[in-house]
């Protein structure tokens, strides 16, 4: 087939195919509901009739004459012994009908106003405000069918009922009548074309009557083809199993008519064909049950090819498997700079970027050629200026082929070191789930990131896998470098602080490093600045850790809080001019996921370029400083002195001694009410503060025994990882364990176990437990706590799954809002949805917690210039 | 409740909402560059709108508290009823 004009597409028209469309459109009526003869051969006017196009290569149209690649496809149709609704257009119907006269169909409102709501109706539509036309419709539509005499003919209405799935009645005087398709084809035929506009028709391109079917669109067979199984069993396509049913019931109704069977038989053909149709339309009605496969599967008809996960929306459109993309096992590399992926060599080998031959790059494309698909680096495709494609395994001699190479050919590269790729992580739910990095190709078979870009993308090592995918164009390389950067995407929008900054060990390095104690030799100060690419000279024998720490910053002034305080000297942490005068580097100062730090003053002052460069060599001589320090954490560091244990025991025991008082004074009947809680719930409530007084106050006494030193102490205290809390639970005391909130409650009957006393309300008997992890836990406190420690987890999945529902809800709603260059925010029709962002205009990315700047170190920075001048 | 008299405007929680004049309702879309309608709306029947008299086709500004910018400015154009499907 030649191509004999070219057009563009300027609009598309959506419209309900009449009668006459449906005929001129089909090339067969389909009356057989079978589909092979013995031999194979499509029956003629059956399911799968010749004329309907073509399914395997080889045959040929009987329409067209057209092959498979050439044929496309042909419509049928089924022609109905009676007419029957369709499913999708009830409404429309329903509300044709009521809105209409059941006498002379014109529509229940006085001429005046219909004039008025036509003027009104045209105006819109010349707008192209069809927000304002469906306003006006819908009005018409709701006015009208509360009039009860018609203002034409001055006839009483019936009232229109319809019942579930498909029945239409009229009701005079509580009696009502059915109405047949054929009566609601009559009445909606004679509804004017002007006045089916106001109920929201389009004639000529959509009637009222064409809502009712005489006869039924048959796809072609391209679109529900059949299958043959290894056995040589031909299976038929869920549609067409569906259309066979219509034309069984047509046929057998046609036969009734014919025999002039009683009235009673037809209606029953009649109506099982509107079921047939129904389905075919829609197999999950409201009412109807499904039709099924011999299997007892619910067949899948037109609506659920479309619908839901795996329709053809968000199944094939919206969810296109792409090219140039890979996914692979992700593993740390602390020694690649935060902005690189590490990619596989047997992946860069397969991705390709495709460029174009210029008189600069020419030498460097034909080594790529001669290189071949095998050799990295090299190329997978050549391009000829005719767009003739060469495929690079199946040339003989390459080195010939890159003497060709002209300005004009295209070569599909490998990737190499620094190419931008997009890299991402599932769940998506973050602007920063998807970053661009640049290539470093590596040996083995795991993608490889830098730690510190974990946090924004939640991924951690235990088996993640993540998404690498190649731009094609210069446009989307550019997006990727402007927008999408690692550095640029650093500012979290949640809260406007840095959700990259240095995590666990880099943070224990850095305390270690900056605290006063530490001095270091010209040797390892050689050493730990090498491994930060510092170049440049040493004057110094020794040097303290901070001046080391010193070398990466830049002339900044700073002030913050320390979250280690083990010197009141460095309870603050002051830096001038770059130099730091009091205080340690811990999480506050260089820890991710918060604002204003130390590091988000550097991005804010300084930039992401700087901000990058400053985390990369910061992280590379602090992991160095650390091997060399040797940082570890051993299981004698959660012991403590039997002394201390013995006092332990007693703080426990007090408590433990005052919750029994309570509970005797319970008894008793003299315990206190709390206002506005009953008798039991204050005597709970006491019991609760007084178990967690004993936790707290052993830890704390517990606390003065761990030397400074202590490998989990430091960790904690410069906010590492973990809590003084988990200190606790590991050498002093676990605690309380909670089932929803309470203390344990269930099992037995007012019991938790067996090894307690029906009503017990003690300390042990509602799970607190008094050991610790070092010491371990005697098998009742183990048992309790997995109880609850089981609950975490099951809180933990059930939440995930709730949530990610929530937040697709939530981007469906607001996916098409934007920011307009005015600041108002609006959907993709124009409608302002605020009036300006957020009401305060203020990006929160760009914030300083939620304020548009940060006016209070301004005034710092000012006063300060003031003081040297 | 009934028929208390009651006036929902003395309400806390009822923002202050005023109908914009002719020349007001002008300027307005001439600054927004948009049609009346694209503007969030406002049923009549709501008891504001009916409190305060507002006909089809009228823009009421509202101005209301905000957790960020303090205080806020919105406007809404009045219509005669809902639409069900967009």
């Amino acid at each position: 087939m030649e191509i004999e004009e070219e057009y563009i597409i300027s609009g598309i028209k959506f419209g309900i195919l009449s009668q006459e469309q449906i005929k001129k459109l089909s090339v067969v009526s389909i009356t057989v509901p079978d589909t092979y003869d013995e031999e194979w051969t499509p029956i003629s006017f059956g399911l799968v009739d010749k004329k309907l196009g073509t399914l395997e290569p080889g045959q040929t149209c009987d329409t067209c004459g057209g092959k498979i690649d050439q044929c496309p496809g042909h419509f049928g149709r089924i022609d109905l012994a009676r007419p029957v609704i369709h499913i999708g257009f009830i409404k429309h119907i329903l509300n044709s009908l009521q809105a209409t006269c059941a006498n002379c169909n014109r529509i229940l409102l006085d001429d005046v106003r219909i004039e008025k709501y036509k003027k009104l109706l045209d105006k819109f539509r010349q707008k192209n405000l069809t927000l304002l036309a469906n306003l006006v419709i819908n009005l018409v539509i709701k006015r009208s069918s509360q009039n009860e005499i018609c203002p034409h003919c001055k006839v009483s209405q019936p009232k229109i009922k319809f019942e579930r799935p498909f029945y239409f009645y009229e009701e005079r005087e509580r009696i009502p009548r059915p109405l047949t398709p054929f009566d609601i084809y009559e009445r909606l035929r004679k509804i004017r074309d002007d006045e089916a506009r106001l109920l929201g028709f389009d004639p000529p391109y959509s009637r009222p009557e064409s809502t009712i079917l005489f006869s039924l669109p048959v796809p072609p067979i391209i679109i529900r083809p059949s299958i043959t199984l290894e056995t040589g069993e031909r299976s038929e396509d869920d549609l067409t199993h569906k259309l066979g049913d219509i034309v069984r019931t047509n046929e057998k109704l046609k036969q009734s008519i014919d025999s002039a069977s009683p009235q009673l038989i037809i209606d029953e053909h009649w109506n099982l064909l509107q079921f047939h149709v129904a389905t075919y339309f829609d197999n999950e009605i409201a009412g109807v049950s499904p039709s099924i496969h011999r299997s007892g599967r619910p067949l899948k008809t037109l609506a659920q090819r479309l619908k839901g996960k795996e329709g053809r929306f968000r199944g094939n459109l919206s969810g296109k498997r792409v090219d140039f993309s890979a996914r692979t096992v992700i593993s740390p590399d602390p020694y690649i700079s935060i902005d690189e992926v590490g990619v596989p060599y047997e992946v860069a080998k397969r991705l390709t970027i495709p460029v174009k031959v210029t008189s600069w790059n020419l030498k460097e494309l034909q080594t790529y050629v001669i290189n071949g698909p095998d050799n990295y680096p090299g190329a997978n495709y050549v391009i000829t200026p005719e767009g003739r494609q060469i495929d690079l395994r199946f040339v003989k001699d390459r080195y010939q082929l890159a003497q060709q190479l002209t300005v004009g050919y295209v070569v599909e590269r490998h990737l190499k070191d620094g190419d931008l790729v997009l890299f991402n992580r599932q769940p998506s739910l973050h602007r920063m789930s998807m970053m661009a990095h640049r290539v470093k190709a590596l040996p083995y078979k795991t993608f490889r990131i830098h730690p510190l870009v974990c946090p924004p993308y939640n991924a951690d090592f235990d088996g993640d896998e993540m998404n690498l995918f190649v731009p094609q164009d210069e446009e989307a390389k550019s997006e990727l470098e402007v927008i999408m950067k690692v550095e640029k995407q650093m500012l979290t929008p949640r809260y406007g602080g840095m959700i990259i900054g240095a995590l666990h060990d880099y943070i224990t390095a850095s305390y270690l490093l900056t605290r006063r104690q530490t001095k270091l030799s010209r040797f390892l100060t050689a050493c730990i600045l090498a491994h930060a690419e510092y170049k440049g000279a040493l004057d110094k024998d020794e040097y303290s850790g901070r001046e080391i720490f010193e070398f990466f910053l830049p002339e900044i002034n700073y002030e913050g809080k320390c979250l280690a305080v083990f010197d009141e000297e460095d309870k603050n942490l002051v830096i001038k001019k770059g130099k730091i005068l009091k205080g340690v580097i811990d999480h506050n100062a260089i820890g991710d996921q918060k604002a204003r730090t130390l590091l988000h003053k550097i991005y804010l002052k300084y930039g992401p370029e700087k901000t990058k460069d400053f985390l990369n060599k910061l992280g590379w001589a602090l992991i160095f400083f650390l091997d060399h320090y040797g940082f570890t954490i051993g299981l004698d560091e959660e012991d403590l002195p039997r002394e201390v244990y013995e006092e332990i025991e007693k703080i426990i025991n007090k408590h433990v001694e005052k919750v029994n008082e309570y509970i005797e004074l319970y008894r008793k009947g003299k315990l206190e009410r709390e206002p506005g809680s009953t008798l039991e719930d204050t005597l709970e409530q006491k019991i609760i503060d007084e178990l967690n007084l004993a936790r707290d106050e052993a830890g704390k006494f517990a606390e003065k025994f761990f030397s400074r030193e202590n490998s989990v102490l430091i960790t904690a205290k410069t906010g590492a990882r973990g809590k003084m809390l988990n200190l606790i639970h590991m050498s002093v005391c676990i605690g309380q364990q909670t089932l929803r909130g309470k203390r344990m409650y269930r099992g037995y009957e007012g019991r938790i176990l067996p090894h307690f006393k029906k009503g017990d309300l003690g300390a042990f008997a509602k799970g607190f437990i008094k050991s610790n992890y070092k010491i371990g836990l005697n098998p009742i406190e183990f048992f309790i706590h997995a109880v609850s420690g089981r609950e975490g987890l099951v809180d933990t999945a059930v939440r995930t799954s709730q949530s990610g529902y929530m937040q697709r809800r939530l981007i469906n709603a607001l996916l098409d809002v934007y920011v307009d260059y005015d600041g108002t925010v609006k959907d993709t029709e124009g409608n302002i949805i605020q009036f300006i962002y957020g009401e305060d205009g203020v990006d929160p990315a760009m914030s300083v917690w939620h304020d548009p700047v940060d006016v209070e170190d301004i005034v710092k920075e000012v006063m300060e210039e003031d003081e040297t001048v | 409740m009934g028929k208390t008299n009651f006036n929902i405007l003395e309400h806390e929680l009822v923002p202050e909402h005023i109908i914009l004049s002719k020349k007001e309702k002008i300027k307005l879309l001439k600054e927004l560059n948009i049609k009346p309608h694209q503007l969030p709306w406002i049923l009549v029947s709501d008891p504001v709108c009916k409190k305060i008299g507002a006909k089809p086709g009228d823009v009421i500004m509202i101005i209301r508290k905000s957790p960020t910018a303090g205080k806020t400015v919105a406007y809404r154009y009045v219509v005669p009823i809902k639409v069900k499907e967009a």
